[in-house]
């Protein structure tokens, strides 16, 4: 069998066993929580009648663990349950939520990761120039940033200054593609701002490590130019970090952007995590959890196969 | 009804001065058309339809948007029948008869019937409601149908009834067999819910066969839950919505300032107060009540917490705004002499006490606390402010501790007020309070069907409150709101609550 | 002195610039009290108050000085964000080393539990954990230092298993030294530079974190001054075209791209590369 796929194999299955840990994790760590989703919803106006009454609907009434098993259960037959405090549906509630954290994420990595890659490559080819110091003191600087330093930024200088930009990004199902568009500029710039310097350093890194080696020598001796060196010598044998790096980024792109939701209004899947928590809203919470926590495993799996189907050495290392 | 009910307000509202908007040249009449954007600072994930459970001011205005109650609350003040045509009560007031406007259409085409009403009252009154009134819906002992009536006969005489029954959470919903059906938002409101995503916005489209004439002037309406209150600040100064509520006193005039923004206040029933239980030292013993009440420095509090956008108040819940306001009542003001005095009366050198608090009780609850504890410092007492944390405020703090920070929205009615929080052995009693003559007069003003009478027992219940009752109640504060020049309000708006007793979304028209 | 003065030169003009920078901040948040008149909670006027001599910096939306505020918030969130890089380290080397020395059983259920921290994004898992155990400074730091500690726990277990298994390494553990003597006479001061690199970078991502939670309501509490919630307590002042909230964001951005800088030069130096 391919050793690859037997990984992949092994992977999914560890995978499999963290999320199960998450649930388990999560599901506890609410109970363990002061308060419950019945005193959340009714708030200053609970009398201990009314609480006991809302909490049986809910069926809060019953064991902690029944429950777990219950849920479990469920989850395991495709169905994730509804909402303790609005009743609705929670793929409903997540599915639009996450519709909109992908898209942010979508257009964030469609802006940087080709900019992070063109950046990175000329900082290798015009390396130890001007260019190459300039542009790795500025994503120094970028990523040093808090996120919620180039949101107000951006937010003064292109709406409120140049007026051409909206504030805000409430962005609603029933909106066209293009002022979906317009209405996630800001936000995705941000994001942009805050990856892109990860990237191009890694970009830039793993070329001019490969520089000095014999086989570049050899193709420069050739007579091939710079650019076509580093295009196609170099370039697909440090594939691996640089897609590792990227894969990383995206990860961050869709589960930490918490901050960036907040400074622009967005309503992603962030936000809606955060809100629930607070209103222990358990079912909504366990699934947005499970979701950020397979993104992650997922797209760090992605990046380590692909690391290894760009360089086949690294299967013996692991 | 309606038509001459509207002339009369108007009349009525001018004489008293109530429009809140600052002095325009002239309001033009309400012309129909557009498309509104509010933000709100209300509103959660955990929001739903749900009649029983609603909670915050986005609820409320989503509410009188989609749906109708029995009664409304009018600009003036004063109560007129909105699914009720017309309602009466007999001479004790313990039978109340609500005739249901006929040939009103609920949104998905069902005509409107007194089954629908009672059935939409029954779900608050059932055994083992989660309604937040269930204790109002507990008052009715009866509701029965007589041709176009819906018959309620109380426990107890209550002259305030028909106010009770205006609130949001008694919405009409459509029923079948007796049960209501809210899961969609289907009502016989102004407006269409088009889509709603709980704790971010919801679309409203016009109903063309809303039976309100003279209402809901807006084609579509975008509301949205903006906690933020920068991102609300930011959206109404660069025009990304109309409406922007609960701007910060600290902010107003800055909002003020933005072009094309104008501020819009309420001076309304909200106030804040620190409730002291009677029955634990050291405020078992009136006097150390009437020495803390002595303690604070009011003014500076409405200055510095709510940037002058509210008045002090007068450690009882009325509102100046209220029929039954007593003017004639001694206003507690900061006076540390008056406060040893009384200290000493209770046979103490000096009061040493925690104050607990957290923002959640109010912006700026924590301040407020920081402040009280420096004025009252002067008066020999020593207050120690106790941060608490957001989380669990309500149920582990409030009413849990001694002394303890808490906000009030006001009630449309004093009656509702008192009984809410005063009356002994209340659900809301903060302050534990337990006075006998209070509670007599309490109940036999709610059968007092003569004006007089009526009004002066309420001075009296102010009064007692006022001398002897356990809550420091310094300020009431004003709803801010911020208004682009898109948006006109009628000359006379409700200040029972924020935003035209946030019956905006149906009163007010694009400019 | 002549050398040393000759070494300075050689330093890149960025790292320069973020050693003053660190040193500027390290002694302004020892001096803070000496520095200013007011406290950190005092409210000293109206809210909101405009630049002027008295109140370089105006008044925040309570009214307390925005440039006490400012000094104080550096000061705290400094102290908090370098204890809680102290802690993540010691544990995250503890645990690394022990992996390395003692091994066994240890090492394959340390690095599990470490895998499974990871991945779990972070800043999340850190809301969810403060919500839970609440929101006092002590939370704060051992919430933050233990999921940090995982990446210390990497880097130490990486470099620190290329050591091991040095002859030097071995020759101790023939001679009977026990794993103590292994770890800190032989191991550690072979893995210091890689380490205090990553000190460096460490303490960027907790003070960006800390101002993160801050921002979101669930870091410093107030009335404590924090550059984080200070940015959020103020923002709405942006809308009104005053730079002022946008201060104490920037104060976060000088600090931690200085200290990049630094770690930028010292990994430079230390890998020895100058392609």
């Amino acid at each position: 069998m391919n050793p690859i796929l037997i990984l992949i194999a092994k992977r999914l299955g560890l995978g499999l066993l963290t999320l199960w840990f998450v649930s388990f994790g999560v599901f506890f760590a609410i109970e363990a929580l002061p308060g419950d989703t019945a005193e959340a919803i009714l708030g200053q106006s609970a009398t201990p009648e009314t609480v006991a009454a809302l909490r049986k609907e809910l069926h809060l009434n019953q064991p902690a663990l029944l429950r777990y098993w219950n849920w479990q259960i469920a989850v395991l037959t495709g169905d994730f349950g509804t909402s303790l405090s609005n009743g609705r549906p929670v793929s409903e509630l997540i599915g639009t939520r996450l519709g909109n954290t992908m898209f942010l994420a979508g257009m964030a990595a469609l802006i940087s990761v080709p900019l992070a890659l063109c950046l990175g490559l000329l900082a290798a080819l015009w390396r130890n120039s001007l260019f190459d110091r300039l542009i790795n003191a500025v994503t120094l600087t970028s990523i040093s940033m808090p996120e919620f330093f180039i949101g107000y930024v951006l937010i003064f200088a292109f709406a409120i200054r140049a007026g051409i930009l909206p504030p805000m990004s409430a962005i609603s199902p029933t909106m066209g593609l293009p002022d979906r568009i317009v209405f996630t500029i800001l936000p995705a710039l941000t994001l942009t701002l805050v990856v892109v310097a990860h990237m191009m350093r890694m970009t830039r890194a793993s070329l001019v490590n490969l520089l000095s080696l014999p086989y570049v020598e050899m193709a420069r001796l050739k007579g091939a130019r710079e650019m076509r060196v580093i295009l196609f010598h170099v370039l697909p044998n440090a594939l691996g970090p640089i897609v590792t790096v990227i894969a990383l980024n995206l990860a961050y792109l869709i589960t930490g952007v918490v901050v960036v939701e907040v400074v622009f209004v967005y309503p992603g899947l962030g936000q809606l995590l955060v809100d629930s928590v607070s209103s222990r809203d358990l079912p909504v919470v366990q699934v947005s959890c499970m979701i950020f926590a397979s993104a992650y495993i997922l797209l760090n799996l992605t990046a380590d196969v692909i690391a290894i189907v760009s360089d086949p050495r690294q299967l013996h290392r692991t | 009804m309606l038509r001459t009910n509207r002339r009369t307000f108007i009349q009525g509202a001018t004489a008293l001065g109530l429009a809140s908007t600052l002095p325009r040249a002239a309001f033009a009449q309400p012309t129909r058309g557009g498309r509104l954007r509010a933000a709100m600072g209300h509103g959660s994930t955990s929001d739903s339809f749900d009649p029983a459970l609603y909670s915050n001011f986005y609820m409320r205005a989503q509410t009188f948007a989609r749906n109708n109650m029995l009664t409304e609350i009018a600009p003036d003040q004063t109560l007129r029948g909105e699914l009720a045509e017309r309602f009466e009560a007999n001479a004790t007031a313990d039978v109340w008869r609500f005739k249901i406007r006929e040939g009103v259409e609920f949104h998905n085409g069902k005509t409107l019937t007194p089954e629908d009403v009672v059935a939409s009252i029954d779900y608050h009154r059932v055994d083992g409601s989660k309604s937040a009134v269930k204790s109002s819906a507990e008052s009715i002992a009866e509701i029965s149908i007589d041709g176009p009536w819906v018959v309620m006969t109380l426990h107890e005489p209550n002259a305030d009834f028909a106010y009770l029954i205006s609130d949001f959470h008694f919405s009409i919903f459509p029923s079948e067999n007796g049960k209501i059906d809210f899961s969609e938002g289907v009502g016989t409101g102004g407006y269409v819910v088009e889509s709603y995503e709980p704790g971010v916005r919801t679309e409203f489209k016009r109903f063309a066969n809303y039976w309100k004439p003279d209402s809901a002037y807006f084609d579509e309406i975008e509301l949205l839950t903006v906690a933020d209150k920068t991102a609300r600040i930011t959206a109404i100064a660069t025009g990304q919505v109309d409406i922007a509520d609960r701007i910060d006193a600290t902010t107003a005039s800055r909002v003020e300032s933005a072009s094309g923004v104008r501020l819009f206040r309420t001076s309304g029933p909200q106030h804040f107060s620190f409730a002291m239980n009677v029955t634990q030292d050291p405020f078992t013993d009136r006097n150390v009540r009437l020495a803390l009440k002595y303690a604070v420095n009011r003014e500076e509090m409405v200055e510095k917490i709510l940037g002058g956008y509210g008045s002090v108040g007068n450690d009882h819940p009325i509102p100046s705004s209220s029929p039954y306001f007593n003017a004639d009542l001694e206003q507690h003001s900061y006076d540390p002499d008056r406060a040893r005095f009384h200290m000493k009366e209770a046979g103490l050198d000096s009061i040493s006490t925690e104050l607990h608090a957290a923002d959640a009780a109010f912006t700026g609850a924590v301040d407020a606390a920081t402040l009280y504890s420096e004025s009252a410092r002067a008066a020999g007492i020593d207050i120690k402010v106790a941060r608490e944390p957001n989380d669990g405020y309500w149920k582990n703090i409030w009413r849990n501790k001694p002394w303890a920070a808490s906000f009030w929205s006001g009630r449309p009615t004093a009656d509702a007020m008192f009984s809410l929080t005063y009356a002994s052995g209340a659900p809301w009693n903060e302050t534990a309070w337990n006075n006998e003559r209070f509670d007599k007069i309490l109940i036999a003003a709610r059968g007092e069907l003569d004006e007089g009478k009526r009004r002066e027992m309420y001075h009296e219940m102010q009064k007692l409150v006022h001398d002897d009752g356990g809550a420091v109640v310094p300020m009431f504060a004003d709803y801010i709101v911020g208004l682009r020049d898109t948006v006109a309000t009628p000359e006379v708006t409700g200040n029972n609550l924020d935003l035209d007793g946030l019956r905006f979304l149906e009163r007010w028209w694009m400019a | 002195m002549k050398t040393r003065l000759a070494n300075l030169r050689q330093v890149p003009p960025t790292a320069l610039f973020g050693i003053v920078i660190v040193i500027l901040y390290i002694v302004l948040a020892i001096l803070t009290p000496a520095l200013t008149p007011y406290s950190q909670r005092e409210i000293v006027g109206g809210a909101f108050l405009p630049w002027t001599s008295a109140h370089p910096l105006g008044t925040d939306s309570l009214g307390r000085d925005m440039l006490t505020r400012l000094l104080y918030g550096g000061r705290n969130t400094l102290g908090i964000a370098f204890v809680t890089t102290i802690l993540a380290f010691a544990i995250g080397m503890a645990a690394g080393l022990v992996a390395v020395t003692v091994g066994g059983w240890l090492e394959p259920i340390l690095s599990r539990i470490v895998d499974m921290l990871m991945s779990i994004p972070q800043l999340i898992f850190k809301l969810f954990l403060l919500s839970i155990f609440g929101t006092s400074i002590p939370t704060l730091i051992l919430v933050i230092a233990v999921l940090d500690s995982t990446r210390v726990f990497r880097l130490t277990r990486a470099a620190a298993s290329s050591i091991a298994v040095m002859d030097y390494v071995e020759a101790a553990r023939l001679r009977g030294e026990g794993p103590w003597w292994l770890m800190t006479r032989e191991i550690l001061p072979n893995i210091t530079a890689p380490l205090i690199a990553e000190f460096g970078l460490r303490f960027c991502f907790v003070f960006l974190a800390i101002a993160a939670l801050s921002f979101l309501g669930l870091g410093i509490q107030p009335p404590l001054a924090d550059w984080g919630s200070m940015v959020r307590e103020n923002a709405t002042l942006i809308t009104f075209g005053d730079i002022t909230p946008l201060i104490p964001a920037a104060a976060i951005a000088v600090l931690t791209i200085s200290v990049n800088f630094i770690v930028d030069w010292m990994l430079h130096k230390s890998t020895g590369l100058k392609e």
